[in-house]
């Protein structure tokens, strides 16, 4: 047998405690609400699969999921194709280049309680400027506190507002890397610009795509202080997603053993679509 | 196919060029005959890979033309020059089969899907690709990857000149030559142009039929392997080629002869006319044998190169190399070195200034 150099371990110990203690141990706490009930006074009552069982019929549930799934669905359709176009229509050398990747890096910069007020204040019907010209100079009625779709087109904007710049920063330096003789055997070769998209630039990009886009998933299925901020959930229930109705429940109304239930739920939900997205996405490499 | 000619050729990387060095290339004039297989050699920076990138049209040169078959070429884009161009590090489609990289140049051209399989299958058979025609590019190794790069610019029957630069640079040595004698083996059998872009004169030298040396974006020489090898047309050529490469030594002429160190020393032929300028001899260490008379030098070293041993000696403060086989003196000896003088010559501010046949 090889001796192995063990002091390794040490370096690695930091890490593991800080993991223990922000990750592991508050979500095993988390497993522990699930699965019981509590009136208060630190008296808990065993409640089995009971919570997760009544989590899974409740119409609710069912609701917040559903919208969660049609936000992260409708901002992926948009970034992921918008920041590709922009990333191919940034220059790739010369003087506009750091302008360009400083001003795209800007969004991403600001916290998100502010982006929230930002846009908050920026489609006030009366005093913002969005709210302002829309209703008074064009005279198209758009009030977000009031309409649904009004409030629905305000999130989705403002979230391609934000992060659309990752997608693009991340395409760009899948572009960057390409060597030019595949421009130029491209052009050699009597390739279309489509042609020259779809078998040199697309399949350089992928890897760093598919980061983008598990990126995005993760950050938008989770996303809760933009929103919070700008609707708070509203108008009714229109734009209550997941985070935001699993912190009505737990803090709200303070249900700590269906908010536990629900938040695992979530996460699973997270982890699995993450895994097979990722999976999908590398098969034919490993092949 | 087509005969290409290069006329009055010049190219500036600055947009207001001024003075000589700032061309990367000066004025070339050029004809390369139709089927011909051509090596450009030069060391790194000499300007072949732009004069490369302006025969396939990727550059547009600053001044001067470049026709195919007397038709002016000199403006058009790539695609409509008909020339398939092989670069340094292998250019594939990843995403695509073995099969659809060879056939991507022709289906971009509106071939129809017969003549594709046909032609794609023809050249697949010829690399020796014919039985991975249907896996996927990415996962082959670079020599392969290499021959779909070669495959590509062979596929198309009308193609006008293929351009190989630096083809061979991330091959595995044992490969190299192997993938250069296909190279060979392609040209014969297809007869196609053939330029051949390197740094390396094995490569060069085996590969051509004429090989146009370049320097500092000049052509120093234009001629077969065995030309510049045996009388090189400046001492650039003299020793770039050759391993070692030519002994040049500084020499003073007084009356129509040379003089080296005090001796006079025989030339090839009559020395031409032409401006004073500074005067070198010229002579291959294959030609320096050791002997009991002639110049005295003293040996610094001698190394054994397999074939044959290489002899570094000092002629007064000149170094001198000479090629010997059989027995060697040992280091510090003091020898004597003969010229061979039917392959001494002169040249003058690097140029060759001797006349062809022995002086009398």
């Amino acid at each position: 047998m090889k001796k192995q150099y063990q002091k390794a371990w040490f370096f690695v110990l930091p890490v593991l405690l800080l993991v223990a203690f922000n990750a592991l141990i508050p979500m095993m706490t988390v497993v522990n609400y699930s699965v019981q009930e509590t009136f208060g006074n630190n008296l808990f009552f065993w409640e089995g699969m009971g919570w997760f069982e009544k989590l899974m019929r409740s119409d609710r549930f069912h609701a917040a999921l559903g919208r969660q799934f049609m936000f992260t669905g409708i901002i992926l359709a948009i970034e992921i194709p918008l920041g590709i176009i922009i990333a191919l229509s940034m220059p790739r050398s010369g003087f506009w280049v750091p302008i360009c990747l400083v001003t795209m890096a800007l969004p991403m910069l600001i916290p998100w309680n502010v982006v929230g007020a930002m846009w908050n204040i920026f489609t006030l019907p009366d005093i913002g400027l969005l709210g302002y010209l829309m209703n008074t100079t064009l005279g198209i009625n758009y009030d977000m506190t009031q309409d649904p779709f009004a409030a629905w087109a305000t999130i989705i904007t403002m979230d391609v507002w934000h992060w659309t710049s990752l997608v693009v920063l991340l395409s760009y330096a899948g572009l960057v890397s390409i060597p030019d003789a595949y421009y130029q055997a491209a052009k050699i070769d009597g390739a279309s610009s489509w042609a020259v998209f779809r078998y040199i630039q697309l399949p350089k990009m992928k890897q760093v795509l598919t980061i983008a886009i598990l990126l995005r998933f993760m950050d938008s299925f989770n996303i809760y202080t933009e929103i919070f901020v700008l609707t708070g959930g509203g108008p009714g229930n229109s734009t209550t997603l997941l985070s935001i109705d699993l912190v009505k429940i737990a803090l709200g109304q303070f249900d700590l053993g269906p908010a536990a239930a629900m938040s695992l739920i979530y996460f699973a939900i997270t982890l699995l679509v993450s895994w097979l997205f990722y999976t999908l996405m590398t098969k034919d490499d490993t092949q | 196919m087509a005969k290409i000619t290069l006329s009055k050729l010049r190219h500036s990387y600055y947009p207001n060029p001024e003075t000589p060095e700032d061309y990367a290339l000066k004025e070339i004039d050029l004809d390369w005959q139709d089927g011909g297989a051509y090596a450009l050699l030069g060391p790194s920076g000499c300007g072949k890979s732009t004069l490369l990138n302006i025969i396939s049209g990727l550059l547009d040169p600053s001044e001067g033309q470049i026709l195919f078959d007397g038709q002016d070429v000199t403006h058009l884009p790539p695609d409509q020059r008909n020339i398939a161009q092989v670069f340094q590090f292998p250019v594939i489609y990843d995403t695509m089969t073995v099969f659809n990289n060879l056939a991507f140049p022709l289906r971009n051209r509106g071939v129809d899907e017969a003549t594709v399989k046909q032609r794609v299958e023809e050249i697949a058979e010829m690399l020796e690709l014919g039985d991975m025609l249907q896996t996927r590019a990415s996962a082959l190794s670079p020599d392969n990857k290499q021959k779909i790069s070669m495959g590509r610019g062979l596929v198309r029957k009308d193609v006008n000149v293929v351009m190989f630069d630096e083809p061979l640079t991330v091959i595995d040595p044992h490969l190299k030559w192997k993938l250069r004698s296909k190279l060979k083996e392609l040209h014969q059998k297809l007869r196609t142009t053939m330029i051949y872009v390197t740094h390396d004169q094995t490569e060069a030298l085996t590969f051509a039929d004429q090989v146009v040396v370049m320097n500092d974006g000049e052509i120093v020489q234009i001629g077969t392997p065995v030309e510049l090898f045996e009388r090189p047309a400046h001492t650039f050529v003299g020793h770039f080629i050759g391993s070692p490469g030519m002994n040049v030594l500084p020499c003073e002429v007084t009356q129509g002869a040379a003089f080296f160190n005090g001796h006079m020393i025989r030339l090839e032929g009559d020395i031409s006319a032409g401006s004073a300028g500074k005067t070198e001899i010229g002579i291959r260490p294959e030609y320096v044998s050791l002997g009991d008379q002639g110049l005295e030098a003293k040996i610094r070293k001698v190394s054994d190169v397999g074939r044959h041993n290489v002899v570094d000696a000092m002629i007064g403060d000149t170094p001198i190399k000479a090629v010997v086989n059989g027995a060697v003196p040992a280091q510090g000896e003091t020898v004597h070195l003969s010229f061979d003088p039917a392959k001494t010559r002169l040249y003058r501010d690097g140029w060759i200034a001797t006349e062809t046949g022995i002086a009398p």
